[in-house]
C-alpha cells in the first residue's frame, strides 16, 4: 500500500463519519423523514403559487377542516395499525352529519343527546364492521367497502327524501356555533378537539394495554394470537373507534356547515387512507403512530386546499390525490421491505488504524512459544459453557459465568461438584468479589449487576448518562464486559462496543473504531458515569496493587493503558504497553505484585493490514457473506505476566491448542492459576511454579495492610 | 383442496338456487316480469356488468383484483369517441382508447408486480388517478354521445342477430374467449397456479411478475370492450359512473357466483351464474319500483351475505392467515 493513499484514507475515516449514516438509519424516527420531507417540500412548493397560503384566515380555516380530517385519520390509523383497513368512514362521516342535524334541528333534541347518539351510531357502524371483520373474520378491505355502500345508500336515501327539511336551520345555539365556528385562544375549536383525541389516542397507543394489543395484533396477528391476546376482540374495537371518530367528525362538520348534500364525505375514505400511508402508517399493520397520522393529514390537506385555491380545472384533484397515494404506498412498500437490507449492509462502517509495527517473534522474545499449559487440570469439562471469567472466594470455591445465563458455584477443595448459584439471564462475563463477599458481575446485554451471599442477584446498574452527539443511545448498556473495584468500592467497569450485541463482538474487530468505554459506578450514591470515552474494545480492567490507578486493555489496538484514579497524575491516562502481539482481555492481579493478562488471540499480518485499509473491509463486508469475512485471528492465545511499568515477564503457552485455545481470563488463587475462555467448555488449573501458597485475590484486595 | 372445491361447488349451486327462487318468486309476484322480452332485457342489461365480471373474474382467479376498471372503461371509450367527433379516423380512435386501455393496465401491473404494491391498493389508487386524468386531459363534457358514423361498430352492443340482442352475443364471444385462455392455455394454468400459491409458483418456475402485468393488461382490454358495447348500446358514454358502484357490482358477480377471493378456484360459469343472479334481481327490484339507493342497500346486503359464505367455505384461521393480507 502506497504512502499518499494511506495518508488520505487515514484522514478521510478520521474527518467523516461514516458509522453515523448506520447508526441514523437504525432509528426509529427514521421513518418520519420522508414524510416530514414530502411536507416542507409541498409547503415549499405551493407558497411560490399561492400567496396568502399562511395567511391568519387561511390557516384558521384550514385548522377546521384538518380537525375533521384529522378525527378520521386518527381512526383509520388506528385500525391499520391493527392490520385493517376502514373504508366506510367517509359513508360513515355522510351519515352522522345528516343525522346530527336532523336531530339538531328537525327533532330539535337537546346539543348532548345529538352528540352522544351520533357518536353512539357511528360506534354502531363501526361494531358491525368489527364484528363482521373481527369475529367472522371477513376480509377488512372488501367488507367496509359494503358498508361504505350500505350506509352510504343509505345517506343517499335520506337526502334524497329529507335534505331540505335537515338544512333549514330552524333552531339556534351558541354551543353548536361553537363547535363548528367558535375558537379557543384563537385556536379553531374543531382543531383543538381533534389536538386532544389525538393525544389521548397517543397515550393509548403507546402506554395503555388495549394499544400494546393493537400493535401486537397488527405486527404479528399470529404472534399475538399465540401469545394469548384476544385478537378477534382487539380487531372489533378498533373499528368501533374509527366509527366512532368518524362520527365525531360528521359532527364538527354539520355545526361548521350546517347542510349536506349528496358530495358530503364523498372520497373522504381515500383523502384519509392517503394521509395516513403518506405519513408512514404501514399498509397491513405493526408501523404508525399518531404523530405520523399528523404528518400525512397536514399534506394532505395542504396539498388539497392548495389545488382548490388554484382554481384547476375539475379532475385536477383527484388526479393529484390518486397519484399522490399510489407514490405513498410505493415508498411504503419499498421502504418496509429495502430498510433493514440498506441497514445491513451500511451499518458496518470500518475506520483507520495502524498497529505499531512488531517484527517476527523469536525465541529470545519474552513471547516465545513454550508449552506450559500442557498439564492442566481441567474442571467442569463439558458441563459448563463460556466461562468468560473465573474467580475464587476466601474458602477456594470456584465461579464462573455460563453462556446460559447463570453464575454456577464449583465447590471446594475439588472443584467436582457444582450448583446454579445465580440466574440473571445475561451472559455473565468479568467478575469480582468487593469487601462484602458480594460478587459483581458484568452481564453482556443487560448491565452490572450483584450477587449476595445469600444468592439474592440484584441490578446495580444498566445505564449511563447518554453522550451529547451520539446518534445510538447510548445510555443503556450493551455489553458491559470486565470490572474490577477500586480501595473506595467504586466500581469500574467496560463497555466493550455500543455498536454491536455480544454474539456480534467480533464485528465490532472491522470498525476498529472507539466504540466502547469505561464506566465508574459509585455504589454510595448510585450514580453512573462514563469516564473514558471512545476506547477501542475496552476489555480487561485491573485496580493496580497500590489502588492508585487502573490498568485497561483495549482489544483491538493490541494495547494496555493506565488511568490514574488518584496521586498527582489523577484523571490522566498513559500507555503502559502498546505494542502487545496479541489480543488482550482480563488483567488481573498475581501473588508477587504483578499482573497476569490473557491473550484472547494473536495479531497476524493479514489482518494488521486490513486494518489500514478501511475501503477494502467495507467492500468486503458489503460484497461478500459472513462466513467469509477476514477476522482477526481467535484460535490461539497465551497467558503472560507484566510488570508495572510494562515489562513482560513470562509467557505461558498451550502449543497444541486443545484445552485453551483462546483464553479470556485468568486468575490466580493459592498457588494455582486457573484459566477461562468465553467459547471454551472447560476451566484449567495450572500449578504456578514458586507462587505464594496462601496469596489470594479477595485478601489481595480486601484484607492489605 | 377437495374440500374446497366441494365447498365452492356448493356455493355456486346455492346461488343458482337462489337465482332459481328469486325468478320464481318475481315470476309469480310481478305481472309481465316473465315474458321472452323481459327475459332477454333481464340478460341484456346485465350484460356489461357479466363481460366486467368476467375480466373481474379471471384476476381474483390469479389472486388479484383490479378496481379500475370501471375507470379505465369509461374514460378510454369517452376518449375514443370524442375524438372520432373531432373527426379523428375511427380506427385510429380506437387504437387510442384502446392504447390508454393499455397503458393503464401496464402501469398496474408494473406497480403489483414490481413495485409489489397490494392489488387492490393499487388500482383503487390508479382508478382515481386515471378517473382525475380523464377529466382534466382526455375528456370536456361528463357524457360523451355516440355518432352514427361509427356504422357497423354500432352493432356490438345494439340491434339483435337471429333475435338475441348483440350485447348478449358479445357477453357470450368474450366469456368464450376467457373460457378458452383460463381452461385452455398454458397461461391460464399458470394463473391457477398462481393464485393457488403465488410463492409456489415463483418456485415452480413460473414467470409471476411478467404474468402479473399480463393479467392487468387482460383486465384493461375487457375493460375497454366493455365499454365499448356500453356506448353502442345506450349511444353515448357517460363518465359519472365512475362515481357509481358499478365497481362493486362487478365483484359482486364474481364473489356471489362463488369465486373464492383467496385466488385459485372458480370458472367462467361462475360469473354467468352471478351474472344471471344479480340480473334477475336488479331487473325484479326495477319492476318493483324502488329506488335506485334502496336497490343499493340490497345489493350490499347480498354482497356481505356473498363475502360470509366465501369465508365460511374458505376459511381463513390465526394460524394460515397471512400478515398484511387486507
Amino acid at each position: 500500500m502506497s504512502q499518499p493513499s494511506e495518508f488520505y484514507s487515514r484522514w478521510r475515516y478520521r474527518l467523516f463519519p461514516d458509522h453515523i449514516v448506520g447508526e441514523v438509519l437504525s432509528k426509529n424516527w427514521i421513518d418520519n423523514a420522508i414524510p416530514f420531507l414530502i411536507l416542507i417540500a409541498s409547503v415549499a412548493f405551493f407558497s411560490v403559487f399561492i400567496q396568502d397560503l399562511f395567511a391568519p384566515y387561511s390557516l384558521i380555516d384550514n385548522g377546521r377542516q384538518i380537525g375533521e380530517l384529522l378525527l378520521v385519520v386518527f381512526g383509520m390509523t388506528i385500525v391499520m395499525m391493527a392490520g385493517g383497513i376502514d373504508l366506510s368512514v367517509g359513508a360513515t362521516f355522510a351519515l352522522a352529519t345528516f343525522c346530527s342535524l336532523g336531530m339538531f334541528n328537525y327533532f330539535e333534541l337537546p346539543l348532548a343527546v345529538v352528540v352522544v347518539l351520533t357518536l353512539l351510531l357511528g360506534a354502531l357502524i363501526g361494531a358491525l364492521n368489527g364484528a363482521l371483520i373481527g369475529f367472522l373474520r371477513l376480509r377488512a378491505f372488501l367488507t367496509t367497502l359494503v358498508t361504505l355502500i350500505m350506509v352510504r345508500a343509505t345517506f343517499d336515501t335520506l337526502v334524497l327524501n329529507y335534505q331540505v327539511e335537515v338544512s333549514m336551520a330552524m333552531r339556534f345555539s351558541d354551543a353548536w356555533d361553537f363547535i363548528g365556528d367558535g375558537d379557543v385562544l384563537g385556536i379553531p375549536f374543531s382543531f383543538l378537539l381533534a389536538a386532544i383525541v389525538g393525544i389521548f389516542a397517543h397515550v393509548m397507543l403507546t402506554r395503555l394495554g388495549i394499544g400494546w394489543r393493537i400493535q401486537a395484533v397488527g405486527g404479528s396477528r399470529r404472534s399475538a394470537f399465540n401469545a394469548g391476546i384476544s385478537v378477534r376482540k382487539t380487531v372489533f374495537y378498533t373499528y368501533v373507534m374509527s366509527g366512532t371518530l368518524a362520527a365525531a367528525a360528521g359532527v364538527l362538520y354539520a355545526s361548521r356547515l350546517g347542510a349536506a348534500g349528496s358530495d358530503t364525505g364523498l372520497g373522504l375514505e381515500v383523502s384519509a387512507l392517503t394521509a395516513a400511508v403518506l405519513g408512514g402508517v404501514s399498509l397491513g399493520g405493526g408501523r404508525g403512530s399518531i404523530a405520523k397520522a399528523l404528518l400525512g393529514s397536514l399534506i394532505v390537506i395542504i396539498i388539497q386546499s392548495s389545488l382548490v385555491r388554484l382554481g384547476l380545472r375539475t379532475g385536477a384533484n383527484t388526479l393529484v390525490l390518486g397519484i399522490l397515494l399510489l407514490v405513498a404506498v410505493a415508498i411504503d412498500v419499498k421502504w418496509l421491505k429495502n430498510r433493514l437490507k440498506v441497514l445491513a449492509k451500511v451499518y458496518v462502517s470500518p475506520g483507520y488504524f495502524r498497529l505499531p509495527d512488531i517484527g517476527r517473534i523469536g525465541s529470545s522474545s519474552p513471547y516465545a512459544d513454550n508449552n506450559r499449559l500442557a498439564d492442566v487440570d481441567l474442571i467442569g469439562l463439558e458441563e459448563i459453557e463460556g466461562p468468560e471469567d473465573v474467580i475464587l472466594d476466601e474458602d477456594d470455591n470456584l465461579y464462573c459465568g455460563s453462556r446460559h445465563g447463570d453464575v454456577i458455584r464449583f465447590f471446594s477443595p475439588d472443584h467436582k461438584r457444582w450448583e446454579v448459584y445465580g440466574h440473571i439471564g445475561g451472559h455473565p462475563l468479568g467478575m469480582a468479589f468487593d469487601a462484602q463477599g458480594n460478587l459483581n458481575v458484568c452481564v453482556s446485554g443487560m448491565g452490572l449487576y450483584q450477587i449476595t451471599p445469600d444468592k439474592e442477584v440484584r441490578k446495580l446498574t444498566d445505564e449511563t448518562n447518554r453522550s451529547l452527539l451520539s446518534v445510538i443511545d447510548d445510555s443503556r448498556m450493551r455489553f458491559a464486559d470486565d470490572l474490577d473495584i477500586a480501595p473506595d468500592g467504586k466500581i469500574y467497569f467496560s463497555e466493550a462496543t455500543i455498536r454491536f450485541n455480544t454474539d456480534e463482538w467480533m464485528i465490532d474487530a472491522l470498525e476498529s473504531r472507539g466504540n466502547g468505554r469505561i464506566i465508574c459506578y459509585d455504589p454510595a450514591a448510585d450514580t453512573t458515569r462514563t469516564i473514558l470515552p471512545k476506547l477501542m474494545f475496552p476489555n480487561g480492567i485491573c485496580v493496580s496493587h497500590d489502588g492508585q490507578s487502573i490498568l485497561y486493555a483495549e482489544t483491538w489496538p493490541c494495547r494496555i493503558s493506565r488511568y490514574w484514579l488518584a496521586g498527582p497524575r489523577k484523571g490522566e491516562v498513559e500507555l503502559v504497553m502498546p505494542d502487545l502481539p496479541g489480543y488482550p482481555d482480563n488483567i488481573n492481579r498475581s501473588s508477587d505484585g504483578h499482573y497476569w493478562c490473557a491473550f484472547v488471540g494473536m495479531r497476524a499480518p493479514a489482518f494488521d493490514l486490513a486494518m489500514r485499509m478501511p475501503s477494502f473491509r467495507k467492500k468486503m463486508v458489503d460484497r461478500i457473506p459472513h462466513d467469509e469475512w477476514l477476522y482477526p485471528n481467535m484460535n490461539a492465545g497465551c497467558v503472560i505476566k507484566f510488570d508495572e511499568t510494562g515489562k513482560v515477564l513470562e509467557c505461558l503457552w498451550d502449543s497444541k491448542g486443545v484445552n485453551h485455545p483462546m483464553i479470556t481470563s485468568m486468575r490466580e488463587h493459592k498457588g494455582y492459576l486457573y484459566l477461562g475462555g468465553s467459547l471454551n467448555n472447560r476451566i484449567g488449573k495450572w500449578k504456578i511454579p514458586g507462587a505464594d501458597p496462601d496469596w489470594t485475590g479477595v485478601s489481595s484486595y480486601w484484607r492489605a495492610t | 383442496m377437495r374440500l374446497g372445491r366441494l365447498s365452492a361447488l356448493s356455493q355456486e349451486q346455492i346461488v343458482l338456487g337462489m337465482a332459481v327462487v328469486l325468478f320464481a318468486v318475481f315470476a309469480l309476484s310481478i305481472d309481465g316480469f316473465l315474458t321472452a322480452g323481459n327475459i332477454l332485457s333481464v340478460i341484456q342489461n346485465v350484460s356489461v356488468l357479466g363481460i366486467l365480471g368476467a375480466g373481474m373474474a379471471m384476476s381474483i382467479i390469479g389472486r388479484g383484483i383490479d378496481l379500475s376498471v370501471v375507470s379505465v372503461m369509461a374514460y378510454s371509450v369517452a376518449w375514443t369517441l370524442s375524438a372520432f367527433n373531432q373527426d379523428v379516423n375511427l380506427y385510429l380512435a380506437l387504437l387510442m382508447g384502446f392504447g390508454f386501455a393499455l397503458a393503464v393496465g401496464l402501469i398496474n401491473g408494473i406497480l403489483i408486480a414490481y413495485i409489489e404494491i397490494p392489488a387492490i391498493f393499487a388500482t383503487l389508487a390508479s382508478g382515481t388517478a386515471v378517473a382525475g386524468f380523464g377529466q382534466y386531459f382526455l375528456v370536456d363534457t361528463d357524457v360523451v354521445f355516440v355518432s352514427d358514423a361509427v356504422g357497423r361498430l354500432m352493432s356490438i352492443g345494439s340491434g339483435r342477430t337471429l333475435g338475441v340482442p348483440n350485447s348478449v352475443i358479445s357477453l357470450a364471444i368474450v366469456a368464450g374467449v376467457l373460457y378458452w385462455i383460463l381452461h385452455r392455455t398454458v397461461f391460464g394454468r399458470y394463473l391457477f397456479a398462481m393464485g393457488d400459491n403465488t410463492r409456489a409458483a415463483r418456485v415452480a418456475g413460473i414467470p409471476v411478475r411478467p404474468m402479473m402485468v399480463a393479467q392487468y393488461l387482460l383486465t384493461a382490454t375487457i375493460a375497454f370492450i366493455a365499454g365499448l358495447v356500453t356506448a353502442m348500446a345506450v349511444e353515448s358514454m357517460n363518465t359519472r359512473v365512475v362515481n357509481s358502484t358499478l365497481v362493486y357490482d362487478v365483484i359482486l358477480i364474481a364473489v356471489i357466483g362463488g369465486i373464492s377471493l383467496s385466488g385459485g378456484r372458480g370458472s367462467v360459469r361462475n360469473v354467468l351464474i352471478g351474472t344471471v343472479m344479480i340480473g334477475v334481481l336488479l331487473n325484479g327490484m326495477t319492476m318493483m319500483n324502488m329506488p335506485y339507493t334502496a336497490q343499493n342497500i340490497v345489493k350490499g346486503a347480498i354482497l356481505l351475505v356473498a363475502i360470509i359464505a366465501d369465508s365460511f367455505f374458505n376459511p381463513r384461521d390465526e394460524q394460515t392467515s397471512q400478515q398484511g393480507d387486507i
